[in-house]
């Protein structure tokens, strides 16, 4: 039984009864992932926010499956995160096959001591629906209108005026922000004629998730130039209630609507897992790609985020999880904006910094669409060398490209960082996220990044107890209007006046940390200034400098 | 490090006459696909990124205007 979509009811809002346009602080316009996320994480930080739906359900069809750490991190800021690892599939490793010949398996290899594995697949309903939920018990700040199409966008310097199409009235509302999360098809991106730049191929994927109890395990299989069928390359991937992702490169010249007829979709299928398989067909998708963003994501008071900014070929899953880390960049800045603890320059860095990520993202997704399907002979026999000495010579691997999969940006060229005066040990810098650490409480064990719970945090290392001019500033800090938590971490189980402790010492690895050691994250966990000796001077310089002020 | 181009093949002539009997009886789809291993192999082997680049600038020069 393929699932099935809730609906939820379209509901009169107070504003379309006014004599004048009622106006919110902010509107987002598409509940995807993105703007669902954005609005809750808003919503945790009591900034009330308009979503704009114009349906009135989920998405059809699994869509986006892959959800990376980062994303599992912020959802679990959000409190998404613990439902989505519950129901998701966890799977860390793939094969690769180049004809019938199976090349190598690779592990994704997790390291130990974090909350969340590398990856889960989820179908996008399932992460959009938990995030409903959750959007429903904020409702206070949250409120959801579906079969809400927005129509029309006027804007000016202090305001965006819209105009939203309803089942029963068209109607006016004005916002201070208006942030465009309305997918691919962008309807703010067309209005604002904004032009996408970047690259559009030509081949065309087909999609199609079945239901079956086949017994297999949750590997990621990726197939270059199959043999079971006459597809260019094959993808097959795990889901949740039985569903598979089967993905087929089926050309540039394929006839969408013949593929997608049932028997032609079956025999590619029964090509690929047997002829005795008996599946349930979920969804049945054609699609072709692009990998192209516009030049800016901020235009005066319209934000662009997600796919209606930037666009990916799937491979690499860097569609929705970058999207995800749009939201979590934008949410703190547009609070402090609004509460005018920041100017307006600050959202110049959403743009600065998720620009970089888009084209990273970019970058590395037409790599391996470079890779997977090659054009022009010469890419072809590359591609095919590679492949044929990688089963038996190591070199050859890291060359093959089926995919690089999401790693959150590292936002290396910020100017909201303070660059590093100590030298460093690890993987860790400013424009990094956070490392996540088990420590423990008096109560038991918990997370690092489960105690970063958007805001800005003074992270603090101590092998003794916490100084008396530490303590001051940390509680001057904490009673900022530009608030900061302090975060102290015993080294040992000697350390004083402290409830939680890093006793296995990851979180000393992770962050190269000593007595003194001290680091300023950002309310979306990212790190923007760190010291080895603790100074008050220098903590401050920071926080206005990574505040815009 | 950077790229060597005195002469160094041991056995010019030799290796030339090894170099062209190599593709013998192959396609020239083949031979492109043997080309590749060949350059993957060498290009592995000596694996610094810039007497890689220097070798992809030299191998181009007669095409640049």
């Amino acid at each position: 039984m393929p699932y099935e979509y809730p609906k939820f009811k379209y509901r009169r809002s107070p504003d379309q009864d006014t004599a004048d346009p009622v106006r919110h602080p902010v509107v987002i316009t598409g509940a995807g992932p993105v703007g669902l996320a954005l609005a809750i994480d808003l919503a945790l930080k009591q900034v009330p926010v308009v979503l704009l739906e114009a349906l009135d359900t989920i998405s059809v069809g699994s869509r986006a499956i892959c959800f990376a750490k980062r994303t599992l991190e912020v959802c679990e800021r959000l409190g998404l995160g613990g439902r989505l690892l519950e129901k998701g599939v966890t799977w860390k490793k793939g094969k690769v096959f180049f004809g019938e010949d199976e090349v190598y398996e690779f592990d994704l290899l997790p390291e130990d001591g974090h909350q969340f594995p590398a990856f889960i697949n989820l179908q996008q309903y399932y992460i959009e629906l938990y995030a409903i939920e959750r959007a429903q018990e904020l409702q206070e700040f949250i409120d959801l209108r579906w079969c809400s199409e927005l129509r029309g966008i006027n804007y000016g310097e202090n305001e965006v005026h819209l105009t939203v199409g309803t089942p029963d009235s068209i109607y006016q509302l004005d916002c201070d922000w208006l942030i465009a999360a309305d997918g691919a098809r962008s309807f703010c991106r067309k209005t604002l004629g904004l032009e996408f730049e970047g690259r559009t191929f030509d081949d065309q994927f087909l999609i199609a998730d079945i239901k079956t109890k086949a017994d297999m395990p949750p590997v990621r299989r990726f197939w270059f130039a199959p043999t079971f069928t006459d597809a260019d390359s094959a993808l097959l991937h795990m889901q949740p209630d039985d569903v598979w992702r089967l993905d087929f490169q089926i050309g540039p010249k394929a006839d969408a609507v013949k593929e997608m007829q049932i028997e032609k979709v079956m025999s590619r299928v029964r090509g690929m897992l047997g002829d005795e398989i008996e599946p349930d067909l979920e969804w049945i998708s054609v699609y072709r790609f692009q990998s192209r963003c516009i030049r800016n994501f901020r235009h005066g008071r319209v934000i662009f985020s997600g796919d209606a900014a930037h666009q990916v070929s799937p491979f690499g899953a860097r569609g929705a999880n970058s999207g995800i880390q749009d939201a979590e960049n934008l949410a703190w800045k547009l609070q402090l904006v609004l509460k005018e603890l920041a100017p307006e320059s600050l959202l110049d860095s959403y743009n600065s910094e998720r620009i970089y990520a888009a084209e990273e993202n970019i970058r590395h997704s037409t790599q391996s669409t470079d890779f997977i399907a090659p054009k022009g002979t010469v890419s072809l026999a590359y591609r095919n060398a590679v492949l044929s000495l990688a089963k038996q010579y190591k070199f050859a691997r890291p060359l093959i490209n089926s995919g690089r999969l999401s790693t959150p940006t590292i936002h290396l060229e910020s100017t909201l960082n303070t660059a590093d005066i100590d030298s460093w040990l690890g993987k860790l810098s400013p424009g990094a996220p956070a490392a996540d650490a088990p420590l423990q409480t008096p109560k038991g064990e918990c997370w690092l990044l489960s105690q970063l719970k958007g805001d800005f945090t003074l992270l603090y290392f101590t092998d003794g107890s916490v100084p008396e001019d530490v303590e001051a500033e940390l509680r001057r800090l904490s009673e900022n209007a530009v608030l900061v938590k302090p975060l102290v971490i015993g080294l040992n189980s000697e350390s004083q006046g402290v409830s939680l402790f890093d006793l296995q010492g990851l979180a000393a690895l992770r962050y190269d940390a000593r007595n003194g050691t001290t680091y300023l994250l950002r309310p979306d966990q990212h790190i923007t200034a760190r010291w080895k000796r603790f100074a008050t001077d220098a903590v401050r310089k920071a926080l206005k400098r990574v505040t815009c002020n | 490090m950077q790229l060597n181009l005195e002469p160094k093949i041991e056995d010019p002539d030799g290796f030339y006459n090894q170099l062209i009997c190599l593709h013998d009886g192959l396609s020239e789809e083949e031979s492109l696909e043997l080309q590749s291993r060949m350059i993957l192999l060498l290009a592995n082997h000596i694996g610094d990124s810039e007497v890689l680049s220097e070798v992809m600038r030299i191998a181009r020069e007669p095409f640049e205007k």
